[in-house]
């Protein structure tokens, strides 16, 4: 399969969250506190993980199915503000594929005694030798989004 | 495409329906007319229509009128490997934040107890 494209794309989450930003901030540095939360779907398993918070200090996942693909997750932190702003790359492999290089900044804003989390990526996000092989395995991950949207929409309404 | 949520939105507004997500799963079969993608639905043509109409509005299917047959494919920009997998980091991140929410709501009591107010 020679068959290689590249998307860049940028995406934005924002979430309103019931704590200070001193406490949401203390769950993205502190790696007791994140490994409760950066955690992969129910049933999966971590086979590697390190974190070293600070700039120029980087950050490792593996997660997946048991025996199944493995999800990597390598980040490098640039900028640190404590209880502002994180800015970090990473890169996704599956297996040895590389996915995506994204950049990735985390605000927080203090609105009264909760945290707007405004999340930003912005990615090279390419066409993976198996992947692109694939369209229907496009179309399940297109279909897996739709279920958490919807399961997302029905919790907020 | 993605920057644009509202285009996102009617995206998975289009996928909110079995049967319309069972048209698209025929399509990424290949190319099919209306009446074939009727065939293994209990329901009218028109029915049918409307529900790809939805689906072009999501900008996940493309229809095309050759002579007296409409031919429905899948719309290949859509459903782009590279799409699916911009949708599953956006849907990964959103899953984390949930699971952040639930973190900081099971901790507020310990973080009152220890963190003076201020």
């Amino acid at each position: 399969m020679t068959d290689r494209s590249v998307t860049h794309a940028t995406f934005c989450i924002e979430r309103t969250l019931s704590a200070a930003p001193a406490r949401v901030f203390k769950a993205f540095a502190d790696q007791s506190a994140k490994d409760v939360w950066f955690v992969g779907p129910p049933g999966w398993v971590r086979t590697e993980r390190s974190m070293d918070f600070r700039v120029g200090g980087r950050e490792t996942s593996s997660v997946g199915e048991r025996g199944g693909v493995q999800h990597r997750f390598d980040a490098t932190y640039h900028d640190i503000v404590p209880n502002e702003r994180i800015v970090f790359t990473y890169a996704m492999h599956l297996d040895a594929v590389l996915m995506s290089v994204s950049i990735t900044t985390i605000e927080l804003v203090a609105i009264g005694d909760k945290t707007k989390l405004k999340f930003t990526e912005q990615g090279a996000f390419l066409d993976g030798v198996d992947f692109a092989a694939n369209r229907e395995q496009g179309t399940q991950y297109l279909l897996d989004a739709v279920e958490a949207w919807l399961a997302r929409e029905g919790a907020n309404g | 495409m993605l920057q644009h949520s509202a285009n996102l939105d009617l995206a998975f507004q289009a996928l909110a329906d079995p049967a319309r997500r069972g048209m698209l799963e025929r399509l990424t079969l290949g190319p099919a007319s209306v009446s074939e993608l009727a065939r293994p639905f209990d329901m009218s043509l028109s029915a049918i229509v409307q529900h790809l109409k939805v689906l072009e509005a999501g900008g996940l299917v493309r229809t095309e009128k050759v002579g007296r047959v409409r031919t429905c494919q899948i719309e290949p920009a859509a459903l782009s490997a590279a799409e699916g997998w911009i949708n599953q980091r956006r849907t990964t991140w959103e899953r984390h934040f949930d699971r952040l929410e639930q973190y900081l709501d099971d901790t507020a009591d310990e973080s009152a107890n220890t963190e003076p107010k201020p």
